[in-house]
């Protein structure tokens, strides 16, 4: 590289620079819809089921089943209403007030002293289909709690049993916000990389400024060089911002280096700001590159980066689409910085598939963007 | 007026369709998302990789071993020695979990004592390690019921699931894509377009024409209605005819709710079109709105879970009331006074909408 490129570079980070000061919706983009967004993913986005309710329909009435309609009211994960007939509680499942129902059968407690296998049927809206195995698995407990205390009373031999004793590393408390905040600021990035460039080639056609930009000697390269610095570095401060909010905010621990964090973030902000200049290179028109972007930044790194969705349990072919998903990277990069710490045998991987993604993005782009208007048309 | 509002629908949709490439942008993209989103979004935990540090000699450690590595939850089950192997394999994410079975295993459970096991699980993966941990004791209390003899009486459960009998995921996430990618259609069409007319000058001769601002909103929310309309027909079709997702309700309920929905959604779109001077400002708007409104919907988890104030902000949002109503009448076959119960909110919501929208647009006409 010649001086003269470099002072050509130079001149074009300056223009897009004072440009994205001008603008506020750039600011706007870097800063404070991460910070909103990320407000609303830490607190929206929640996996862990309370008060879920459920009907408990008490057809038998002894003290048996009363005692465990009491274990079902007495646990947090269920809200219950109880009913003495199942036919009550119906409709209220049709319009999604209850969550399923609990029926105890009239011959429950019958059953049990005499010995035989006594069922108890746990009605599942199968509609609110992660609700539904929430329901079941914990109806499921309850009554495994209920069983073991009703042992207890009558002091029966207790069998010994398997314990089973489980630890959960990097997050021993099981707050699911430690693994969905550095999650979600993978989602918000991958919005903001997107979004702060897909229209800024576009921009330059739609105005007619790009015919003054090929009028100058500067070539392909060098312009698309200078349109990312200012970019990669607002998208830095952005990603910044959005860390730090998540120690200090909601308290996620960050046990990586920092050195670490720019690493894995400049990889996914290169392939992130790639994607966005490759859509508005490839469109040439603002209204066509919103609409691109819109459809492939939000929704895909949202549902397709493991962020809520495991990947290992999609489908083979979904699991090879997921591959050219950048935020798929970072989603377990970032998980890994905060909650691991530098575990480079995870994170270097990582940044190879972003660059690769990258080279890619930019590679067609500037494949798509000659010097010359005609062609272009 | 109802001639100008006419020409100006047709004005609209020939911004929006006459280029090919646009049209093919809006309505292609979003029904393949349909295809491959409703194969992604499974809450299922499976194929993942089980390390395990099998001390025992006896026959109840390599049972157990066995039981697990043969379940669809672990199709990869490998061994581990020492805490150093361990410690790598969790953080280098070679496995989500280590099962550890300690010498005494057999001897305890053959003697009746109480035998012990530990199950080391990667807590950056917070959902699915907790899935797992359940599946294996599961797994582990049904070995225990084979090492006594004889079965076991007493309380058992039977599950039923109504409505979803499997409880396939699928036909769980297509309906919700019906509204999450109609709605993503409609902000599309209308966020931009007043920006958009703003840039290329257009809004200049619109100012200058006898249309009032009234017709020209009506006109931009008219267009952008039949073209979310068709998109959620597309996937519609492609729920029923290729998923073969139950569709046990009246499908004039669900156009009809689904109309007083996007007229929402339209009016939301207009209001961030009007209020924006630049495209890019447009995009920002309806990046931020989507998010919000998917995220509060209670697609990717359950409004229930919210903490309260977020509960009551999700009211706002005619996502979460009509993802009720849609799944409701695929899966449910929702009756009328339960898809009015949820639509009479999106009618309000619309009417504001809307209204702020037009109220908005004029001043910035004047």
């Amino acid at each position: 590289m010649n001086t003269h490129s470099l002072i050509r570079i130079k001149a074009i980070v300056l223009k897009e620079s004072r440009q994205i000061l001008r603008d506020p919706s750039s600011i706007l983009i870097a800063f404070v819809l991460p910070t909103i967004l990320l407000v609303l993913f830490a607190y929206g986005v929640n996996m862990d089921a309370q008060n879920v309710s459920i009907g408990v329909a008490m057809e038998s009435s002894d003290p048996t089943a009363e005692r465990l309609v009491g274990t079902f009211q007495a646990t947090s994960y269920f809200d219950v209403n109880v009913a003495r007939d199942r036919r009550e509680l119906i409709d209220r499942v049709t319009s999604g007030e209850l969550r399923g129902i609990v029926v105890i059968p009239q011959d429950f407690t019958e059953r049990l002293s005499s010995g035989d296998q006594s069922p108890l049927l746990v009605i599942a809206d199968g509609s609110e289909t992660s609700t539904a195995n929430f329901v079941r698995n914990y109806a499921a407990g309850v009554l495994n709690a209920w069983r073991s205390s009703e042992a207890l009373d009558r002091s029966a031999e207790a069998v010994a049993p398997i314990e089973m004793q489980q630890r959960y590393w990097y997050n021993a408390e099981l707050e699911s916000s430690y693994a969905l905040v550095p999650g979600s600021i993978a989602i918000v990035m991958a919005i903001v990389g997107t979004l702060l460039t897909s229209l800024v080639v576009a921009r330059e056609w739609e105005r007619g400024t790009m015919e003054a930009l090929l009028s100058t000697p500067i070539s392909p390269v060098e312009l698309l060089a200078g349109k990312t610095i200012p970019y990669l570095l607002l998208g830095f401060l952005s990603l910044l911002g959005a860390v730090i909010l998540s120690i200090f905010l909601f308290g996620v621990p960050y046990r990586g280096g920092i050195p670490a964090l720019f690493i894995a973030g400049g990889a996914f902000l290169l392939s992130a700001l790639g994607q966005g200049f490759l859509i508005s290179t490839a469109t040439k028109n603002q209204f066509m590159s919103s609409m691109v972007a819109l459809i492939t930044a939000f929704l895909p790194a949202f549902l397709l980066s493991g962020f809520i969705f495991e990947i290992a349990a999609m489908p083979f072919a979904i699991r090879q689409i997921t591959r050219i998903i950048p935020a798929r990277y970072l989603v377990t990069n970032l998980q890994t910085l905060f909650l691991a710490g530098d575990v480079w045998a995870v994170i270097i991987p990582n940044v190879v598939f972003l660059l690769a993604i990258a080279v890619l993005f930019f590679g067609i782009t500037l494949r798509k963007s000659s010097s010359t208007l005609e062609g272009n048309r | 007026m109802i001639a100008r509002i006419f020409s100006l629908i047709v004005k609209e949709l020939l911004v929006v369709l006459k280029d090919p490439k646009g049209r093919i942008i809006l309505i292609v993209p979003p029904l393949i998302q349909a295809v491959i989103f409703s194969f992604a979004a499974t809450m299922e935990v499976e194929n993942l990789t089980l390390a395990v540090n099998n001390l025992d000699q006896g026959k109840w450690g390599y049972e157990l071993v066995e039981r697990l590595s043969s379940s669809s939850t672990y199709t990869e089950v490998f061994s581990v020695e020492g805490e150093q192997q361990i410690k790598r394999v969790l953080d280098e994410q070679k496995a989500i979990a280590v099962l550890s079975v300690p010498q005494d295993f057999s001897r305890n459970v053959e003697g009746g004592m109480t035998a012990h096991v530990q199950l080391l699980l990667d807590g950056r993966k917070t959902n699915a390690a907790q899935i797992i941990a359940g599946y294996t004791r599961q797994i582990i209390d049904s070995l225990q019921i084979d090492t006594q003899n004889g079965s076991p009486a007493g309380a058992t459960v039977i599950e039923r699931n109504w409505f979803n009998p499997n409880l396939d995921y699928k036909w769980f996430t297509l309906p919700s894509l019906v509204a999450i990618l109609s709605t993503l259609v409609a902000v599309l069409v209308t966020s931009m377009s007043v920006a958009r007319e703003r840039e290329l000058g257009t809004f200049e001769q619109l100012l200058v024409s006898p249309l009032r601002p009234v017709e020209i909103l009506a006109g931009k929310s008219i267009a952008a209605l039949l073209i979310a309309i068709v998109e959620a027909t597309g996937i519609i079709a492609i729920a029923v005819f290729i998923f073969k997702t139950p569709f046990e309700g009246s499908l004039l309920l669900l156009y009809g709710s689904m109309i007083v929905f996007l007229l929402s959604i339209v009016g939301v779109g207009l209001f961030i079109s009007a209020l924006s001077m630049t495209q890019q400002q447009g995009i920002l708007g309806a990046f931020a709105f989507m998010s919000l409104a998917v995220v509060l919907s209670g697609f990717a988890t359950p409004v229930e879970n919210m903490p309260e104030w977020l509960q009551v902000i999700a009211l706002a949002n005619p996502m979460r009331w009509f993802m009720v109503i849609v799944r409701g009448i695929f899966l449910k076959g929702m009756p009328f006074a339960d898809v009015i119960a949820n639509t009479w909110p999106m009618a309000i919501i619309a009417f504001m909408t809307l209204g702020s929208a037009t109220v908005l647009f004029r001043k910035r006409m004047e």
